[in-house]
């Protein structure tokens, strides 16, 4: 950055944009060149804070309804985690446990935590830093089990009048807390962990 | 308005950390990564183009039956039900939140079809010695399908709901469910074949051919 190339983040070439012009486009790829992803802060702090709101009615509003003879009973994800566990079945209950509350709560700390830390301009642990950055983006994927598991219960047991499973409201505020995490984890720029890191390295 | 490339071909900057590096010369099935951050920069792979085809092919074999015949069925007291990939994203978009059925079709239907589709596109197109420009836009793209695509989550999921199912009825997996968990590992081994890099290279430039090839210059040693 500080030489005035730019680093196109499809194909990989560097280039040097044209005088007095701000973003050019690769001459390779065509793809719209820029020093660091645009409004990266701004942009991933809306997408958390948007993770942040939709997870309360995401824990807190049913995902399945299971109807039988007896009656009709709702679960939360956190009572369908509750439900799985028996002697035979806790490992699948720690999984669903894993990828549903525990990696989208840590992946929203996580990524709040890259914001401030960058931009208050820390220059420490900028390599665990990015590390971590990885991990969110390579793990964000799995949270998405619990809403395969729903939707594949649900479509499967419809034994009316004897017994039906139908999806909540939980669930679509479920997958929006994962489908946000994703696109912020997408739009944060990693680069920016390291513009303020001490300039001995490199 | 286009940007000037720089001179020096062997010159890259870390996606991750910006660090201006030159990539030395690797021989197949070797990676070189960041100093600074350790990043992966680039892993060359050996026969990318005809091994990445053949397990294309396979994908897309393995990709049609897995969405033509049912994956999960059970019986309780005598009475039967099934379900395919599609039948569960569709009961969603009737009776769920029918957002959900759109993602639930998106990242288990739609985006498989597309991360499969563009790279047998992207293969066939880089056997030219120079790949059009349309290999390029889709292999821009091609990285979004597979984020999006995710068999491999979908998987673990079923395997959940099918044991949760089993408590209270009889399971009959179906030959969808053994074919999506053959097309993990073909998809998997799709991509870590592919080396994006080296047709990249080979490319035409989008500046209009303005461009030599780029094996002009010599690749130098790595400075770090």
């Amino acid at each position: 950055m500080q030489l005035g190339l730019q680093n196109c983040g499809v194909c990989g070439l560097l280039s040097q944009p044209p005088p007095l012009v701000e973003e050019g486009r690769c001459p390779r790829c065509d793809e719209e060149l820029s020093f660091r992803k645009s409004a990266s802060f701004q942009r991933t702090w809306a997408l958390v804070i948007a993770a942040a709101i939709c997870y309360v009615p995401a824990n807190l509003l049913p995902v399945l309804t299971t109807t039988t003879a007896g009656g009709a009973e709702s679960d939360t994800i956190l009572q369908g985690v509750v439900l799985l566990w028996s002697p035979a079945g806790w490992p699948l209950s720690l999984i669903v446990l894993v990828a549903s509350i525990i990696i989208p709560s840590a992946k929203i700390l996580a990524l709040a935590y890259l914001l401030i830390t960058a931009q208050r301009g820390s220059g420490e642990n900028s390599k665990e830093r990015v590390r971590l950055y990885r991990m969110v983006e390579f793990i964000g994927r799995w949270s998405m089990v619990d809403v395969f598991v729903d939707t594949f219960t649900a479509a499967l047991i419809q034994l009316q009048p004897l017994m039906s499973v139908e999806p909540g409201a939980g669930l679509f505020f479920f997958a929006a807390v994962v489908v946000f995490t994703m696109l912020a984890a997408e739009s944060f720029d990693p680069r920016l962990v390291w513009d303020f890191a001490s300039p001995k390295r490199g | 308005m286009y940007n000037q490339p720089i001179s020096d071909r062997s010159l890259i900057a870390c996606l991750h950390c910006d660090l201006l590096q030159r990539l030395p010369e690797l021989p197949p099935g070797a990676s070189a990564r960041c100093p600074r951050c350790d990043k992966e920069l680039w892993r060359r792979r050996e026969d990318s183009l005809n091994r990445t085809l053949a397990l294309t092919l396979a994908a897309v074999v393995l990709y049609v039956v897995a969405n033509s015949v049912p994956m999960l069925g059970l019986t309780i007291v005598g009475r039967e039900a099934s379900t395919t990939v599609i039948g569960g994203a569709e009961h969603l978009w009737q009776h769920g939140p029918a957002t959900v059925g759109l993602l639930v079709l998106f990242t288990a239907v739609i985006a498989p079809a597309l991360q499969i589709g563009f790279m047998l596109a992207i293969v066939l197109g880089g056997y030219h010695e120079r790949p059009p420009r349309w290999v390029g836009t889709l292999l821009r793209h091609q990285p979004t399908t597979r984020t999006w695509s995710m068999i491999e989550v979908m998987m673990l999921g079923v395997l959940v709901a099918l044991v949760k199912i089993a408590d209270y009825a009889t399971v009959i997996p179906g030959v969808a469910l053994f074919t999506l968990g053959g097309l993990v590992f073909v998809l998997a081994a799709m991509q870590a074949s592919f080396d994006p890099r080296e047709v990249w290279e080979r490319i035409e430039w989008a500046e209009g051919g303005a461009r030599p090839a780029a094996e002009s210059e010599p690749m130098a040693e790595r400075a770090s």
